[in-house]
């Protein structure tokens, strides 16, 4: 089979597969817009972390941003702040459905340019940090958006936001965000893949081959990193916008900047699939989703120490995660293949 | 001749220790000049002050006439100086073309040229300067997977992928295989005739710096010792007791 007709055939299938999944697998329709969330968060994460090295623990703030920038805006564009007080703290945001949508759309664009310009900000200031000290800043940084959002009454501080009701007349919720999820993983993957074979790849594979030697040839590393990280914060804002209103409800630190858990997902998820590959974080989330999620029902009660097993299995065992096995196995697979006769001396 | 690197009474010292002092030397363009010297006697340091890596204490440092030494690393590569590392550095987990593609001069750079899809007069050219090197059969395989000395050719292919003006060579012989150093000499001239790269090399091998530099610097204990052509420099005394370690 050709490589054409082998992308057709893959990609074709792959699209037709998951766009009758939720019809097939009714009663997990959640469960499965949640898969595409986590296939969002191991692909964003591994533009940073897997293809450029710089491991990052903060890029749940991008994701909170996203979250909280949705609600407030559905919020304000209809009602005023006392006004949704009055509501039971806005458990009884009812908003019709042309709102809703306009609400969501605007909220989601909203949070992609709070989120880039945050990106670009913080990124110009602390990209420039290199292995651990860079992870343990962004550490911090995620744990500080917790506490600052738990500090800002306008944003509902430490009790969080209800997000606005979800409006009869379009369907099923979980449905709706089970294909606003696909899209965007979708979208996520066609763009990296196109961003990775040209030259923002190259320049960030070297980043994270050789810092030094990058900028030794000229590079200009701040550029590519501060881009490689917007355009994580790009996708993690959009996503955060549709997960506040499939979850209903934020909270600073347990749902919107979620460090301990979908924080360390998206490393995991990544790790296990094999970072700094295309399809290693998509592979990776499916594996890590679905075993958590048969944990809850099979292991219930000792479903955290499950996971916990799961993490310490995945650093010690996979390393270099499912690609990365396969590629130091089978490198001919990846194309890597002497091409003539060895010409240069030496042994490989 | 115009000098297309000058440096003028450069010091530099970490802490007490003084590694380079009061040291100048000219470099005139289209020529191929040497740097040698005992280990230790701040060779290296000088060529980390040339390229940015740490500013001099005093001193200067003109590039085509240009005062360098308050530069960054990145924008000195971009005017065209470029170096290689004594403990060879490529992109490990990258295949030898792809060391090769992102190596290109790196001198404008929009947001368009930042996510630009692979040119295919960029990908002949680097095929061509891996078959120059002798690598042009493994251009598939990852650079961690080479040899020392491959990784060593790949990282001079990669510095004439750039283009540059000026190439400051450190120790570009070491732990290539006897047998190759004669084809590395040969193509160090050839880089130099053809495409008109000005080199400077560091060397500890004196067979290959007597073939290769028309002029010689020696330094010894961070100072500049003797210049002058190869035979000079072979006869120098001062220089012949410098390795002995007579001081």
């Amino acid at each position: 089979m050709s490589g054409v007709a082998r992308n057709v055939v893959l990609y074709g299938g792959l699209a037709l597969v998951s766009l009758a999944a939720p019809w097939i697998f009714p009663a997990y329709q959640t469960q499965l817009a949640f898969l595409w969330l986590m296939v969002l968060f191991a692909l964003s994460w591994d533009i940073v972390g897997g293809q450029m090295g710089y491991n990052s623990f903060g890029n749940v703030i991008y994701f909170g941003i996203g979250m909280y920038a949705t609600v407030v805006v559905q919020r304000d564009l209809y009602y005023t702040v006392e006004e949704y007080a009055e509501l039971g703290g806005g458990i009884e945001l009812l908003l019709t459905p042309a709102q809703y949508l306009t609400g969501l759309g605007l909220g989601m664009g909203l949070g992609v340019l709070i989120a880039v310009a945050t990106a670009a900000i913080l990124g110009t200031g602390i990209l420039s940090l290199r292995g651990h000290y860079f992870a343990i800043c962004t550490l911090g940084l995620g744990v500080a958006a917790g506490e600052f959002a738990s500090g800002w009454d306008y944003i509902g501080a430490g009790s969080g936001m209800v997000a606005p009701l979800f409006p009869d007349g379009l369907g099923e919720r979980s449905l709706l965000f089970y294909y606003i999820f696909f899209a965007l993983s979708a979208l996520a993957f066609v763009t990296l893949r196109w961003l990775y074979s040209g030259r923002f790849g190259l320049a960030i594979n070297a980043i994270r081959d050789d810092e030094d030697k990058a900028e030794a040839m000229g590079l200009r590393t701040t550029r590519y990193k501060t881009l490689a990280w917007c355009i994580a914060a790009f996708f993690l804002a959009i996503a955060g916008g549709g997960a506040g209103n499939l979850i209903g409800f934020i909270d600073p630190t347990d749902v919107a900047f979620a460090g301990s858990t979908f924080g360390v997902w998206m490393v995991l998820m990544a790790v296990l699939g094999g970072k700094g590959t295309l399809w290693g974080p998509v592979i990776g989330a499916v594996i890590f989703h679905v075993t958590q999620e048969l944990f809850w029902i099979y292991l219930f009660g000792w479903q955290r120490v499950a996971l916990g097993v799961l993490i310490v299995v995945i650093v010690v065992f996979f390393p270099e995660g499912i690609m990365g096995y396969l590629r130091q196995r089978r490198p001919d697979w990846f194309g890597e293949t002497v091409a003539e006769a060895d010409d240069a001396g030496g042994g490989r | 001749m115009n000098a297309i690197l000058e440096v003028t009474n450069a010091s530099k010292a970490f802490g007490g220790v003084i590694a380079n002092h009061d040291i100048s030397l000219s470099v005139p363009e289209g020529r191929i000049i040497g740097l040698i010297g005992p280990n230790g006697s701040g060779k290296t340091t000088l060529f980390n002050s040339i390229v940015g890596y740490h500013p001099i204490d005093a001193g200067e440092i003109r590039f085509e006439g240009r005062e360098i030494s308050n530069l960054r690393v990145p924008q000195i590569a971009r005017l065209g100086l470029l170096r290689t590392f004594q403990q060879t550095r490529v992109y490990t987990k990258m295949t030898c073309l792809q060391n090769m593609e992102i190596s290109v001069s790196q001198d404008r750079e929009g947001f368009a040229d930042m996510i630009a899809r692979p040119n295919p007069e960029v990908v002949g050219k680097a095929e061509a300067l891996l078959e120059f090197v002798g690598l042009f059969a493994k251009r598939r395989l990852r650079a961690g997977d080479l040899s020392f000395g491959q990784q060593k050719l790949l990282e001079f292919a990669m510095a004439l992928m750039n283009g540059p003006k000026l190439l400051l060579l450190d120790e570009p012989t070491a732990g290539i295989n006897p047998t190759l150093i004669n084809g590395l000499i040969d193509r160090l001239k050839r880089v130099n005739a053809d495409l008109g790269i000005t080199l400077l090399v560091i060397e500890h091998n004196m067979r290959v710096i007597m073939n290769l530099a028309e002029h010689i610097y020696c330094l010894a204990h961070g100072e500049l010792l003797a210049e002058g052509s190869p035979e000079a420099i072979r006869d120098d005394q001062r220089v012949i007791d410098a390795y002995l370690g007579a001081h």
